[in-house]
């Protein structure tokens, strides 16, 4: 029955629009979760303790990696079908459609990059903390407790380059969802006329959203670090 | 107007083709795109060399031959009209107009402007109808629709099959096409029916024919002749997923 999910076009846009979903929820509770270093170094070591080495934790980062890799996945197979589809002779002339984003003509660019910032933000992050406690330390190479977040999210962004490298992470993040979030409404079937203003209206308010708090978090500490406001 | 021409000449399918420059004068605004091209073909049997081949035949909007990818727009610069339905005071005097033929992998180029357009008849032929017994004509009463449903279904019944939205789409799909088809007989009670079927068979057989996979770019919608909007792919992509966890 399930055959359909692999060599069906329609089939395979469910698939990416559920995987796409489930990264989507998880990014915002992640970015929910981010703000609370903002506000208490305390409660967000709280946090990292609880999704820590344990074993919900362990299930869900491996859902979770599972759920990235699919997405991956298909988003080269279809780019590929797509290209050959298109055919090897391309228009001399081309030009912009109307009402039509740049961000859906470049997703797979776009994932790309995400994806590269994702490694980069699993070196910094989860390789000083997870990885740690599944190899049994209790301390990173930093010298920092394994679920001291706080300290970490201080240390990587006190260095600009890091400041700006996520920066630019965000902004492909914000490009990809602005047309991923209704996109993936539009695969499942969940659209029509009365609704598309409003579920683009939702993917910008919602990706703006997301991409402000993680920012937000990213500045917030390289200001804390240049030490000008002592009293936080 | 005087206006310089650069179109894809090809001499058959295997041939490698390439662009030609022709130009041509004292065209009136009010000659049609094919008109035009009528006198320039003229031109050039007078001169003793092949006139270009492109498809037409109502030029009225509604049979779909006519193709031409003109300025990087399918159906040239004009919104929600065929190529047969433009008219040279579009154009600037002076300008250089650029013609292809669709460029998409399942639209084989047969000569110059004209593609086969088969891929498109084949898709219909394996569901696009509908065969249930209707009998003679019915008392046009006997059967309400709902006035909502049977626009809807119109508009996507105003699909006249050119292949714009494939020859647009930069993943080279179909979606558009499929999607109104299945759309407007999805919306009236003879069709609904065979929703399911209907919706499976064809979505099969565009992928069979090898076209790609929607991104929901918009592109054919901004360049469909009929101005068919991509909510019949949210209906499509619907009756096809409830059609296929129901089985
Ligand atoms: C791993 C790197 C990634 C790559 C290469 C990638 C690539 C793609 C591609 C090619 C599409 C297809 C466009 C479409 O079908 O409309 C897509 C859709 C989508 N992606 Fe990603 N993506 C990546 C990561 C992410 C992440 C991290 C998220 C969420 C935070 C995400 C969310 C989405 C959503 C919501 C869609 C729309 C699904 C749909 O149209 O049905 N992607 N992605
Ligand atoms: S949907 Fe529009 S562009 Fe596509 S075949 Fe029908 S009329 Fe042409
Ligand atoms: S020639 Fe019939 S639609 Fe243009």
């Amino acid at each position: 029955m399930g055959t359909f999910l692999t060599n069906s076009s329609i089939g395979r846009k469910l698939v990416m629009s559920i995987t796409g979903a489930f990264l989507v929820l998880f990014i915002t509770f992640h970015m929910a979760m981010n703000l609370v270093a903002l506000i208490s170094t305390e409660g967000y070591n709280m946090i990292c303790e609880f999704l820590g080495a344990n074993w919900y934790a362990l299930v869900a980062t491996v859902i979770l990696a599972a759920g990235v890799v699919v997405h991956f996945v298909y988003a080269f197979i279809l780019t590929f079908q797509n290209r050959k589809a298109r055919g090897n002779v391309r228009y001399a002339v081309t030009s912009g459609h109307k009402g039509v984003d740049w961000a859906s003509q470049n997703m797979l660019v776009l994932g790309i990059i995400v994806i590269g910032g994702l490694a980069i933000h699993m070196i910094h992050f989860w390789s000083k903390m997870q990885l740690q406690e599944i190899m049994g330390n209790h301390e990173n190479a930093l010298g920092y407790a394994v679920t001291d977040g706080s300290a970490l999210i201080a240390y990587t962004f006190s260095n600009p380059i890091n400041v700006i490298v996520y920066l630019v992470w965000f902004a492909a993040l914000w490009f990809h969802l602005s047309h991923g979030i209704w996109s993936m409404f539009q695969s499942l079937g969940w659209a029509n006329q009365t609704w598309y203003p409003r579920l683009k209206c939702l993917a910008t308010a919602w990706t703006t959203l997301i991409v402000l708090g993680f920012a937000a978090v990213a500045i917030g500490f390289y200001i804390k670090s240049l030490g000008c406001c002592a009293g936080c | 107007m005087n206006f310089t021409l650069k179109i894809w000449r090809q001499k058959d399918a295997k041939s490698a083709g390439k662009f030609v420059e022709y130009p041509i004068k004292n065209i009136s605004p009010d000659t049609s795109f094919l008109e035009m091209l009528d006198i320039l073909n003229n031109e050039l049997i007078q001169k003793g060399e092949e006139p270009v081949a492109f498809d037409h035949d109502c030029r009225e909007g509604i049979c779909g031959m006519c193709s031409l990818h003109i300025n990087g727009h399918a159906h040239g610069p004009s919104q929600a009209v065929t190529t047969c339905q433009m008219y040279m005071r579009k154009f600037k005097d002076g300008d250089t107009i650029t013609i292809e033929p669709w460029r998409s992998a399942a639209f084989p180029v047969i000569r110059d402007l004209v593609v086969n357009r088969g891929a498109y008849d084949q898709i219909l032929q394996a569901g696009g109808f509908v065969s249930v017994r209707t009998n003679s004509v019915p008392d046009g009463n006997a059967i309400p629709i709902p006035k909502a449903d049977a626009d809807e279904s119109m508009d996507a019944a105003a699909c006249i099959g050119c292949g714009a939205c494939a020859a647009t789409c930069k993943n080279g799909s179909a979606m558009l096409f499929v999607a109104a088809r299945v759309s407007s007989l999805a919306k009236l009670p003879q069709g609904r029916v065979e929703g399911a079927r209907r919706a499976k068979a064809m979505v099969a057989k565009m992928d069979e024919l090898g076209f790609g996979n929607c991104t929901n770019t918009g592109a054919c919608e901004a360049e469909c002749p009929k101005a068919i909007s991509i909510a019949h792919i949210a209906r499509l992509n619907r009756e096809f997923l409830s059609a296929k966890l129901k089985d």
